[in-house]
């Protein structure tokens, strides 16, 4: 798997209403690498995202995923939405079977996988219950559930964790961090939590708002036996409190 | 401390309970109407003619079910509205979808519909009648024609309402083409389109009637006005309380089969 993002501009709306989001954007990301995008609300993360899977198109630059021009959305492309997207009237089970379903696999094969996800995201008991019926954690977790079930090669997730309170949200980075180091997917996160970034990621790009540019890219140690752990650790923090003043000075930019 | 004795705000609380069930209350304001129905003409306050009792309407009621008449008039205007219905339901559905979904269809069809759905139904019984003669096609195309433009509409409208997101993650599932219409806007729009059906019936059952007081050989409509000209106060009352009464079986039955079939929505 290899993803390119080439001078990748997205602009919203004409002419004298037209609205540059995206500035020259350049990404790469291969196979079993953890990226996260890091910066400010409206800084046109979730458009980034939108383009990488298809939903939207660059106003110029192109995006390349294998070599071949991005055209539209696929299954080797899976994302989780920032909201809660879970098909409301589907079971947790039934959530994770639909993109199998759309794929048209055999009956076996869904019935298998769908259970072997669910317990990969540690919700075998749950698996009848409506969307309703589960808390905003789980929701996210049939989420990615059924992301992984369709097999894709990368995994695009939006601020997967942003609804969730602070508890659950460490606990939901640790069964991803997990997740991802078992199935050694290709992965982009999304996030506003620059801690959640540096936690995951190998490599965190800092994007600063209107337009939305890359401003600055920090590779990251790998060892992370223990998240907690890391979490407090001096080092940690200083590089913390240094990417932190970074995204504060450019918000900073703004009001000046 | 007045332990022993409950607090005169508290007594009150089972009749309270009683009531707040929605079945009482309803019951209630039934049998009060019931009630003034049967003063106002039992001590002869007004003119028998005008406002039958009760029991006339009753007796009425009973002879018209012995003569098989109330059976073949509710029939035939049931028959009508299901008919016309039916064709309105089964083409809005793939029309709104369309509208919905297809900003192209939408901009070509939806001023058009507007106009049209503001033109009273009953105005094109003329022309149905000079089109049609008076047969059963110009009553049933009368009811298509009062409520497909609401059925399409409506139905549009709820598939606007789809969140982009569903329909986004079934893309990058790998789903394309009908089976999101299919598999994601049909189920999410179900419930909408139970309600719709719903309440557009309430004006197809409207139009028969209307559609059988101009001309018709049975149907309940076509009883009333029968009535009318014979002055027979009784038998426009069991037509009126009949078409209530069915209609209000359809609606119940529609909002019974939204329950069975949309669960996850309540
Ligand atoms: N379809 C659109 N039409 C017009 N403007 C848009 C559109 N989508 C996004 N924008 C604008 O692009 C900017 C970036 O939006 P985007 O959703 O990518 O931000 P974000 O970084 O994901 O923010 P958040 O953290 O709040 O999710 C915003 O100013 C938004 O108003
Ligand atoms: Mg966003």
């Amino acid at each position: 798997m290899h993803l390119q993002v080439s001078a990748v501009c997205k602009s919203f709306g004409y002419g004298s209403n037209a609205k540059q989001v995206l500035d020259t954007i350049n990404l790469d990301l291969h196979s079993g690498q953890f990226l996260a995008l890091v910066g400010s609300s409206g800084s046109g993360k979730s458009t980034i995202m939108r383009l990488i899977a298809g939903l939207d198109r660059p106003s110029s630059g192109e995006i390349r995923f294998d070599g071949q021009l991005v055209r539209g959305p696929g299954a080797e492309r899976g994302m989780v939405f920032q909201k809660y997207s879970l098909y409301p009237w589907l079971t947790a089970a039934q959530n994770v079977a639909f993109g199998m379903e759309l794929q048209g696999r055999s009956r076996a094969e869904i019935r298998e996988r769908t259970a072997y996800f669910l317990e990969v995201v540690d919700l075998v008991d749950s698996a009848r219950l409506l969307p309703r019926e589960l808390s905003g954690g789980m929701q996210q977790r049939v989420a990615i559930a059924r992301a992984l079930a369709a097999e894709p090669k990368l995994l695009l997730l939006d601020e997967p964790f942003g609804a969730l309170d602070l508890q659950i949200r460490e606990s939901m980075q640790e069964f991803l961090y997990q997740l991802w180091q078992r199935t050694g997917l290709a992965a982009l996160l999304i996030t506003h939590d620059l801690e959640e970034a540096m936690l995951l990621a190998q490599q965190v790009h800092i994007l600063a708002p209107r337009p939305g540019r890359i401003v600055r890219s920090i590779a990251l140690p790998s060892d992370r036996s223990n998240l907690a752990h890391l979490r407090v650790s001096p080092a940690f923090l200083e590089l913390r409190e240094d990417l932190a003043r970074t995204l504060r000075s450019l918000d900073g930019a703004l009001v000046s | 401390m007045r332990s022993s004795e409950a607090h005169p705000l508290t007594r009150w609380i089972p009749l309270r309970r009683f009531l707040a069930q929605s079945w009482v209350l309803g019951l209630l304001g039934l049998v009060t109407v019931l009630l003034f129905w049967f003063l106002a003409t039992a001590s002869g306050a007004v003119d028998s003619l005008f406002l039958p009792s009760p029991h006339v309407v009753w007796q009425a009621g009973q002879s018209q079910w012995q003569s098989g008449l109330l059976v073949k008039d509710a029939v035939a205007s049931i028959q009508r509205v299901f008919i016309g219905f039916a064709l309105s339901a089964g083409l809005a559905l793939p029309m709104g979808i369309a509208m919905g979904s297809n900003l192209t269809i939408c901009r070509l069809l939806e001023p058009l519909m507007a106009l049209i759905r503001y033109m009273p139904a009953p105005a094109f019984i003329p022309l149905l009648i000079i089109y049609f003669g008076l047969e059963e096609l110009p009553k049933v195309l009368l009811i298509f024609i009062g409520t497909f433009f609401f059925n399409t509409l409506m139905i549009m409208d709820a598939v606007k309402f789809v969140p982009s997101e569903l329909v986004e993650t079934a893309l990058t599932l790998g789903g394309r083409g009908l089976p999101i219409l299919t598999r994601v806007v049909a189920p999410y729009i179900a419930p909408q389109v139970f309600d719709t059906y719903r309440i557009n019936m309430a004006s197809a059952w409207n139009l028969v009637i209307v559609a059988e007081l101009v001309a018709a050989n049975e149907g309940l409509g076509k009883r009333i006005s029968l009535a009318q000209r014979f002055l027979r106060t009784d038998d426009i009352f069991v037509g009126l309380i009949v078409i209530g009464l069915v209609g209000l079986t359809i609606d119940l039955g529609f909002r019974f089969l939204m329950r069975k079939a949309c669960a996850w929505a309540n």
